[in-house]
C-alpha cells in the first residue's frame, strides 16, 4: 500500500523503532527564541550536557521585543532579562542568534522560510505551536514544549508516536476576494478546535495547488488551531521556485539531488488516510471569528449565532460564555461589529504578500476616525522589502502605524496590547480571552478584511468598500 | 522526576471546554526564565473572579482538576504544566486533551487522564455535591475511583511507564547515541545547516 506525504517524511527520519516505544525521530532544524528556551538551557547546564548540533539550530528574538524604539534598551526589565538570557545562552552554547537590530531578525516562522532554511521533506521543531507553518513546504513542522526543546538541543532527536493522517481536500477554485486565511478559518470552524487532535493534516486539492507559498504558510500555520500539531502541503513547482536561490537552498548538483528527492514525497495514489474532509472552495466567502476560540467563526455576511443554535450542551455553554466575553448579541449582523484596533502582522499574516494585500486596499484612503491600525512586518527583511515598494508610505498616509518586526499584538507579551474591553480585527491566529491583552476582544480576519475594516470601522470585506453591502 | 503510582486528593470541577493554555497561564508570566514559581499565574484572569472554582473555600487544597473537553489547546507553553503543578495539581481529568499539552504533561510529571465525557459529568456531580470527596487516580491499574464511582482511564503506555519509573527522557535517548550518530552519517548532503 502507498504512503502519505506525512508517512514518507516521518519514515525518512526514524533513527530507531522498537516495540512498545515511541519512534526516535531525527530533527533537521531546531528554531529557538527567548520565551521557551531559557529553562531548557538551564537543564543542559545542570546535567552538564551540550548542544549536539549547533549547525542545525538557530535563535531569534521575536515574542517579547518592542516594535518601536528598538535602538533603545527594552523598557520592561523582565522582557529585557529574558532577551539577555537568550543572548548569554546562545553565546555560551555556540548558537547563532538574530538579535533585535540584526537584518535577519524577525518572527521565527518567517525568518526560516525566507532564508531558505525551510525546505521540503524536513523535520522542523520549535518551542512554539505555530511551527506547523513550515508544513507548507512538505515538511513536518511541530510545536514542542520546553522539555522537548532541551531534548532536541541535547540529542537532535525526539521520541514521538506516529500520528494518524487526515486529508483535507479543497476542491474547486476560491472565489475572487477569498484568501487562504478565510479558507483555514472555515476549515477550523468545520472540524473544530479538537478535530485535528492526534493527526497530521494534509491540505490537498485544486484550491491548495493554486495558493502561493505565502498562502500555504498561512494555512499550515493555523493547523494547530484545529488541534493538529502539524499540517502539510505536498511540494510542487511553486515550492521549488520559492526555495531556489535562497541563502540556505541547495546549490548546483545538490539542488538536483534535492529536487529529485522532493519529487518522491507527495502522497501515493493508493495511500489511505485515516480520515478525509472535503471542502468546496467555490462556496466560501470572507470568514471571521465571533467567539473566543478559532473554531467559533462564521462568514462575514452571517449573523452572530445564538446558544439556541446548538444542541450539544458543551457547545451551548461555550457559545454563551463567548458571547458574554465578546459583549455581542446573538443574531446581530457580524458586519455591524464596531472595531477599535486593527492589527496586520504575525506569523500567520505578516509576510510581504499580506502587507501588499492590505496596502492595495488602503491606498489613497483613510482609516476610520478614532480607530487605531498597526502594521507590523514579520521580519526585518519583510519590512525592508515593503519599504522598497513604498508600502510604509501607503500605510502612513492612510493613518496606520508602521512598526518594526516582531510578534507584536498577536500575543500580549510585549508593549503592543489591547486595553481591557478594546476590540480588534486581527490577522493573527488566536482569539482566546485576553490573548492580545487582558480583557481584550479579538476577531480573526484576513489582511484584506483587516484593511477594509480599518476604513469602515466595522468588520468589512473589500467588496463593502465599493457599495454593495453583501 | 518523581515516580507516580497512585494519587488520592480532593478535586475541583472546571466546567469549561476549550480551556486554552493562554487561560491556564497568560503570556505575561512567560517572560520568566525559571522553571518554578508559576502558581500565581495559574488561571490568572479567571482567579480575579471571587466565584471562580479555585477561589471557593471548599476547593482549597485540591490536587485533581476535572475539566471539560479540549483542555490545553493553543500555545505550546510548558509553563501551563508548570503552573498547574506549582499550584498543587497532580492530575487533570478530561475527555480530550490538546496534543502538545498532553506531551508536555508527560515530560513534567503531570498525569493527564482521559475518560468519557459522561464520566467527567459524573465526577463533576460528585465533587460538587461533596467537595471533600477523595478522588483516587491509580496509574498502575489505570482506574479512577471516587465515592462509588469507578472508571478506567486512558494514558499512553510509554508515558505511563515513564511516569511510574520517574525517568528522564534525555537520559533514555542518550543510551542510543550510537544510532543517532549512524543516522547522521547517512543524512543527504543537500540538507541545510544554519551556519
Amino acid at each position: 500500500m502507498g504512503r502519505t506525504l506525512a508517512q514518507k517524511v516521518w519514515d525518512d527520519h526514524v533513527v530507531r523503532r522498537a516495540d512498545g516505544e515511541p519512534d526516535l525521530l531525527y530533527i533537521d532544524l531546531h528554531l529557538t527564541h527567548e520565551v521557551t528556551s531559557p529553562q531548557a538551557f538551564d537543564g543542559l547546564r545542570a546535567a552538564e550536557r551540550t548542544v549536539r548540533r549547533k549547525d542545525l539550530t538557530i535563535a531569534t528574538e521575536d515574542h517579547n521585543v518592542p516594535t518601536t524604539d528598538i535602538d533603545k534598551p527594552i523598557a520592561d526589565p523582565i522582557s529585557r532579562a529574558q532577551i539577555e538570557a537568550l543572548r548569554i545562552n546562545t553565546k555560551e552554547f555556540g548558537i547563532e542568534n538574530y538579535e533585535l537590530g540584526n537584518k535577519e531578525q524577525g518572527i521565527v516562522h518567517i525568518i526560516a522560510p525566507q532564508s531558505g532554511l525551510t525546505q521540503p521533506g524536513m523535520t522542523i521543531v520549535c518551542g512554539d505551536s505555530h511551527t506547523s507553518t513550515h508544513g507548507a513546504f512538505g515538511s513536518i513542522g511541530m510545536g514542542i514544549g520546553t522539555s522537548e526543546v532541551e531534548h532536541v538541543l541535547a540529542t537532535q532527536t525526539l521520541p514521538l508516536k506516529p500520528f494518524k493522517t487526515m486529508a483535507i481536500t479543497v476542491n474547486g477554485k476560491l472565489p475572487i476576494g477569498v484568501t487562504a486565511k478565510d479558507l483555514i478559518l472555515a476549515i477550523i470552524a468545520e472540524i473544530g478546535t479538537g478535530g485535528g487532535q492526534g493527526y497530521i493534516l494534509e491540505y490537498r486539492g485544486e484550491a491548495i495547488r493554486a495558493l502561493s507559498m505565502e498562502g500555504r504558510m498561512t494555512m499550515c500555520n493555523m493547523s494547530i488551531e484545529a488541534g493538529a500539531r502539524a499540517g502539510m502541503i505536498a511540494p510542487d513547482e511553486t515550492t521549488y521556485a520559492y526555495v531556489q536561490g535562497r541563502d540556505h537552498a541547495p546549490k548546483g548538483a545538490d539542488w538536483d539531488d534535492a529536487v529529485a528527492y522532493w519529487k518522491t514525497l507527495p502522497t501515493d495514489a493508493d495511500a489511505v488516510f485515516d480520515r478525509e474532509v472535503i471542502i468546496d472552495a467555490t462556496k466560501l466567502s470572507p470568514f471571521v471569528t465571533w467567539g473566543t476560540n478559532p473554531g467559533q467563526g462564521a462568514p462575514l455576511s452571517a449573523n452572530v449565532p445564538s446558544p439556541d443554535d446548538y444542541t450539544d450542551p458543551v457547545d451551548k455553554t461555550a457559545t454563551e460564555k463567548a458571547l458574554a466575553y465578546m459583549d455581542l448579541t446573538a443574531g446581530m449582523p457580524i458586519r455591524d461589529i464596531k472595531i477599535d484596533t486593527v492589527f496586520v502582522g504575525s506569523c500567520t499574516n505578516g509576510r510581504i504578500e499580506d502587507l501588499r494585500a492590505a496596502a492595495e486596499i488602503l491606498k489613497g484612503k483613510k482609516i476610520a476616525s478614532g480607530l487605531r491600525m498597526m502594521v507590523v512586518p514579520g521580519s526585518v527583511r519583510v519590512r525592508l522589502e515593503a519599504m522598497a515598494e513604498g508600502l510604509d508610505k501607503v500605510f502612513a498616509d492612510a493613518g496606520a502605524e508602521w512598526r518594526e518586526a516582531g510578534c507584536s499584538m498577536c500575543l500580549g507579551m510585549n508593549p503592543d496590547k489591547l486595553a481591557p474591553g478594546e476590540r480588534s480585527a486581527s490577522t493573527s491566529n488566536r482569539n482566546f480571552e485576553g490573548r492580545q491583552g487582558p480583557g481584550g476582544r479579538t476577531h480573526l480576519v484576513s489582511p484584506q478584511v483587516a484593511a477594509a475594516t480599518a476604513i469602515r470601522g466595522t468588520l468589512s470585506s473589500p467588496a463593502d468598500l465599493v457599495g454593495s453591502a453583501n | 522526576m518523581d515516580k507516580f503510582t497512585v494519587h488520592t486528593g480532593t478535586a475541583a470541577p472546571l466546567r469549561a471546554s476549550n480551556v486554552d493554555t493562554d487561560q491556564i497561564v497568560p503570556a505575561e508570566y512567560l517572560k520568566r526564565i525559571t522553571r518554578h514559581g508559576f502558581e500565581d499565574g495559574l488561571f490568572n484572569s479567571w482567579r480575579k473572579d471571587a466565584n471562580f472554582v479555585l477561589n471557593r473555600p471548599e476547593y482549597q487544597g485540591v490536587s485533581v482538576l476535572v475539566a471539560g473537553p479540549d483542555f490545553g489547546t493553543g500555545s505550546s507553553r510548558e509553563h501551563a504544566v508548570w503552573a498547574l503543578m506549582d499550584y498543587g495539581f497532580k492530575v487533570v481529568i478530561s475527555s480530550r486533551f490538546a496534543d502538545i499539552f498532553r506531551g508536555n504533561s508527560g515530560k513534567g510529571g503531570l498525569l493527564t487522564a482521559v475518560v468519557e465525557q459522561s464520566s467527567v459529568e459524573q465526577l463533576w456531580k460528585i465533587i460538587e455535591e461533596d467537595p471533600t470527596t477523595p478522588v483516587t487516580v491509580d496509574l498502575v491499574a489505570q482506574v479512577i475511583t471516587a465515592a462509588g464511582f469507578t472508571a478506567k482511564f486512558e494514558v499512553d503506555n510509554y508515558v505511563r511507564w515513564r511516569l511510574m519509573e520517574g525517568l528522564d527522557d534525555i537520559g533514555l535517548t542518550l543510551k542510543h547515541v550510537d544510532e543517532i550518530t549512524a543516522f547522521e552519517a547517512k543524512r543527504p548532503r543537500f540538507k541545510p545547516t544554519t551556519v
